[in-house]
């Protein structure tokens, strides 16, 4: 059964913000979801459908409610908070400034990332032999930046920074890859190269990739399994072979009679979103 | 004035600045380095000047009394953070209720307000004899640059270092570094800690310089600080780790040299702490006044 060879393993994850008032949310409601090793998933769903809040629960932002389990590699994390949990996450934010700091160069925000999950000590944080890995790692995103490593971070584009986020969270090869809508705020052309990049990097290190999208044409052409949610679950699930042949128009009528509900969210039909 | 006053009054700027550029160099690290605005400088630089003073008095070594005066400092330090790591409350608060108590403890410490070290050997003394040194500039000088070139290598090493890279990430990004696999909460007591040992490390030497330890003798030190951190920036635009540490010792020598050449000209003493104060707000409200009239002012034509 497939019950053994899964990364990652969620049991019952719930999740209800504002508890107690009338501002009441379910943000998720008893998701159940088996990521192999290797796997390479797209979320899709309309705004509040829940897929940030499960990329938070993956990551340890906030535990579930009580019942709901987290397993990794057969371990339950569920209660590991979110630094405990980053030696085999590495998670690619919407907003290039939440992945990246402003203020310290590209050098030290790589050796920042270089040594994710691991215990830090009185070494100096970067040498020659970790510069020239840093080098490595950022030449094939083509944008110059392993020749400006003294650069503050700041000082770079959007698209740049979150290039340089991407390269970060994938550095020490984390097990899980966690893109929350990682290039929903860059330019058409910025974007294609990260998305390209990302699939590059995903395929070469052999991850298991979890991307959130508004976009279900991104969530067509990438990956090789694609979720759907609405209302904090999980209405359509498919591999590869039953997505083959799929279009937008029939995701949007899968999304109809899964959810009982007309598709009223166009941004998501949209090639930028 | 002739050259010799002129030298007189840079040399003792230049004392000042390095002895109260470690209270410089703790602001910067909580304010600008770790976003921690902390308050604690007041009381923590008595703490240190309190420690220091008890110790010499009763007979221990001044070197090892300035040294358990950073040891005091980073107590301080500890506290602030843990009130605010651990118990959630803000930062501001947690400091100012910590500086509120060190007034009690430092009290206790001293046993009284006010605690002379008249014929005490102290770090300058002690240096004097070793050296020869006759007047009171030059060991002064002499034992506060040494300390200062030691505190400088040290740091310069440490916020390089893989700890200390993290600590000052965590003041920039904190969600990266807890992204990063680093638990803030310990960047922060270790940054604050840091920082407020240093302050009483400065206490320490300036009570031994000045050749007493009194309780009131920390009021208005974190403006000093915050106002040093400022000018040193304005002055030195300084970018990475060792220019910043300089820019820190170097605006507090400007500091000091202009309130030094103020109270020449005949500025009452008194009014210091005011006038400091203003210089920290001009400096403060500039930036933002800079983008506002660049958004939002017009000519008055264009107002039609």
């Amino acid at each position: 059964m497939s019950e053994n060879k899964s990364l990652l393993k969620l049991r019952g994850i719930s999740k209800v913000f504002s508890k107690g008032t009338v501002d009441q949310v379910r943000a998720l409601d008893k998701i159940d979801l088996d990521v192999d090793s290797g796997d390479y998933s797209a979320i899709i769903g309309s705004n509040g459908a829940g897929k940030t809040t499960l990329l938070n629960i993956i990551a340890g932002v906030y535990p579930p409610e009580s019942g709901g389990k987290i397993i990794v590699n057969g371990r339950e994390v569920s209660r590991l908070s979110e630094y405990r949990r980053a030696h085999y996450i590495g998670r690619v934010y919407q907003d290039p400034h939440v992945g990246t700091a402003a203020k310290m160069t590209i050098e030290e925000n790589m050796a920042m990332a270089l040594l994710r999950g691991q215990p830090r000590g009185l070494r100096v944080a970067s040498n020659k032999q970790r510069r020239e890995l840093f080098r490595v790692a950022l030449a094939p995103l083509g944008l110059g930046l392993e020749n400006r490593l003294n650069a503050l971070v700041g000082t770079l584009s959007g698209g740049q920074r979150q290039a340089l986020a991407l390269v970060m969270a994938t550095l020490s090869k984390p097990a899980i890859l966690l893109l929350d809508e990682h290039i929903a705020t860059l330019d058409p052309r910025t974007a294609q190269i990260v998305l390209d990049l990302t699939d590059m990097i995903v395929a070469r290190e052999k991850m298991t990739a979890i991307m959130v999208t508004h976009n279900m044409e991104l969530a067509l052409r990438h990956g090789n399994r694609l979720i759907m949610m609405h209302k904090g679950r999980i209405v359509v699930d498919m591999n590869q072979a039953k997505r083959a042949d799929l279009t937008v128009h029939d995701l949007v009528v899968a999304f109809e009679r899964a959810s009982g509900e007309e598709f009223a969210d166009d941004s998501v039909l949209l090639p930028n979103g | 004035m002739d050259p010799a006053a002129v030298g007189r009054l840079l040399g003792f700027s230049l004392y000042e600045g390095l002895a109260f550029g470690f209270v410089t160099i703790g602001v910067y690290l909580t304010f600008r380095v770790l976003a921690f605005p902390d308050l604690t400088v007041d009381g923590s630089f008595v703490l240190g000047g309190a420690v220091a003073a008890v110790l010499i008095v009763n007979g221990v070594n001044p070197f090892l009394a300035t040294l358990a005066a950073f040891g005091a400092g980073m107590c301080a330090g500890l506290a602030t953070s843990l009130l605010n790591t651990k118990l959630k409350i803000p930062a501001l608060l947690a400091s100012i209720l910590v500086m509120v108590g060190l007034y009690s403890i430092n009290l206790r410490v001293m046993g009284r307000s006010n605690l002379p070290l008249l014929r005490e050997a102290t770090i300058f003394s002690l240096t004097s004899q070793l050296l020869g040194l006759e007047t009171r500039l030059e060991y002064r000088l002499v034992v506060a640059g040494v300390l200062a070139v030691v505190v400088f290598f040290i740091l310069n090493w440490f916020l390089r270092t893989e700890i200390g890279l993290a600590l000052r990430a965590t003041g920039d990004n904190e969600q990266m570094v807890r992204g990063a696999g680093v638990d803030t909460d310990k960047t922060t007591i270790l940054g604050v800690s840091i920082a407020n040992g240093l302050v009483a490390f400065s206490g320490g030497v300036v009570a031994q310089g000045q050749g007493f330890s009194d309780v009131n003798m920390g009021v208005g030190m974190i403006i000093m600080g915050l106002a040093a951190v400022i000018i040193g920036e304005a002055l030195f635009r300084p970018k990475g780790v060792a220019r910043l540490l300089l820019a820190a010792l170097g605006g507090t020598f400007v500091y000091r040299l202009v309130i030094s050449i103020a109270l020449r000209m005949g500025m009452r003493a008194g009014d210091l702490k005011l006038i400091t104060a203003v210089i920290v707000i001009i400096a403060l409200a500039i930036p933002y006044l800079q983008k506002k009239i660049r958004r939002e002012w017009q000519p008055p034509a264009a107002r039609w």
